[in-house]
């Protein structure tokens, strides 16, 4: 787990439940509220997409009765990540089932800190499940731009791609690799021989 | 974990504690003294050394606020720069030493391309322990002795408070997945658990900073205003 503060949005109507979990987790350090969004309407979704958020704290409630049961799923469509509900109203188990951990609204903070990382760490696991492939020749070549030094835009231009795509390449090269600063990947290009050492720096 | 319990109990249970015990500056033949005994003879604040301990014993810990009142911030700070050295002056040096022996097979210039890697993560973590013992902790001892310094708090320090483990699990990795063949793997494996330790204990050491260090100084600064 690294330790730069992870980023918590939270979605919930009630303004006093938002608050008062942005100043526990605020208190205890390591996290950092980005954003608090009364309801998960069409409008907002971008705001979640954007928001590069590691964990979505969300109020089941903000789905209608009959939806709520999938609502984590609708949240996990727009952002991978973890997604922790914090019920406020009267719910059967069906309605929070799907999420990675539940927060009770009378749990002291300690107990709201540790659910928040057992979520976090259970969504870090999933991800490691598909990494077993080999970099793919379009990878690969990414991966030398980048060792060179060359700015996403720079790439993008150079293989008529959009910046986005190269966003992805590079995730997806980390995820196999395991390997996520530039000076690594170089490492990474020389002792594979995909560039030639006089060229590096 | 309690202060009456045995201290050789304690650090039975968890040999991590060992590091955490030297750098408060307790040695090693405790015989059969108490936490509190132990930490009292070496002039440590026993909440103090109680509050790393939980840290590194129990994963996910959350101090209360009761045990961030009575430990002592200048003792946490102390501890903290003792840490620093301890990862510099043996640590560093140790795995300089293994990767150098366990690469001498290798043609050189695979040699030093990861050795380059290696000492380029060093630099990283020397500035960045250089700025929390020039700037941060120096502001963290006059706050605790009730001083207010204009123009820094502890927030500026929050907010850069960048992670050192990315570099470090990239070569944990790179040893791992992309080590030439030539390596011998007892080496490596030497190699390996000593970066998995400094991996672990760094982690320890960060969240240590973040949950329990910022926290307090942020209670301190309420008080000097």
């Amino acid at each position: 787990m690294s330790v730069t503060k992870k980023k918590v949005l939270i979605i919930t109507p009630s303004r006093i439940i938002a608050r008062g979990l942005a100043s526990i987790l605020e208190e205890h350090g390591g996290f950092a509220v980005v954003a608090a969004l009364t309801d998960l309407s069409r409008e907002n979704e971008p705001v979640v997409r954007d928001s590069m958020a590691d964990i979505v704290i969300a109020d089941p409630v903000i789905f209608g009765y009959a939806s709520r049961s999938v609502g984590r799923n609708r949240i996990s469509d727009i952002t991978d990540a973890a997604v922790v509900a914090v019920p406020t109203v009267l719910h059967d188990d069906g309605a929070v089932k799907g999420y990675d951990d539940t927060i009770g609204i009378y749990d002291p903070p300690a107990t709201v800190v540790s659910r928040l990382r057992s979520a976090l760490s259970r969504t870090a696991g999933k991800d490691r499940d598909d990494s077993r492939e080999e970099l793919s020749s379009r990878e690969k070549e990414i991966l030398v731009c980048v060792a060179r030094g060359m700015l996403n835009k720079e790439i993008a231009d150079r293989f008529h791609i959009s910046i986005h795509t190269v966003i992805t390449h590079r995730k997806n090269i980390t995820r196999k690799t395991g390997i996520k600063t530039v000076a690594g990947l170089t490492v990474y290009a020389l002792l594979n021989n995909l560039i030639d050492p006089s060229v590096a720096e | 974990m309690r202060k009456n319990m045995k201290m050789a109990d304690l650090v039975g249970t968890d040999y991590r504690l060992l590091t955490v015990i030297y750098r408060l500056g307790m040695k090693l033949g405790f015989g059969e003294k108490t936490v509190e005994e132990t930490c009292r003879e070496s002039g440590v604040n026993c909440d103090t050394f109680l509050l790393v301990a939980n840290v590194y014993a129990t994963d996910g810990y959350v101090p209360s606020v009761e045990m961030m009142t009575a430990a002592s911030a200048i003792d946490l700070v102390r501890y903290l720069h003792a840490s620093h050295s301890y990862y510099l002056e043996h640590e560093f040096k140790d795995i300089d030493g293994l990767f150098k022996e366990l690469l001498a097979p290798c043609p050189p210039m695979q040699r030093e391309v990861i050795m380059h890697f290696f000492d380029g993560y060093r630099e990283e973590v020397e500035n960045h322990f250089a700025y929390e013992e020039n700037t941060v902790f120096p502001y963290v001892r006059s706050v605790a002795e009730g001083r207010k310094v204009d123009g820094y708090s502890i927030g500026t320090f929050e907010e850069n408070h960048n992670s050192i483990d990315e570099k470090l699990n990239d070569l944990r990795n790179i040893v791992m997945k992309y080590l030439p063949p030539v390596c011998d793997t007892v080496l490596a494996i030497r190699a390996l658990s000593r970066l998995c330790a400094l991996e672990a204990d760094l982690e320890k050491h960060t969240l240590i900073e973040n949950s329990i260090l910022i926290p307090m100084v942020n209670r301190m600064e309420e008080k000097c205003q």
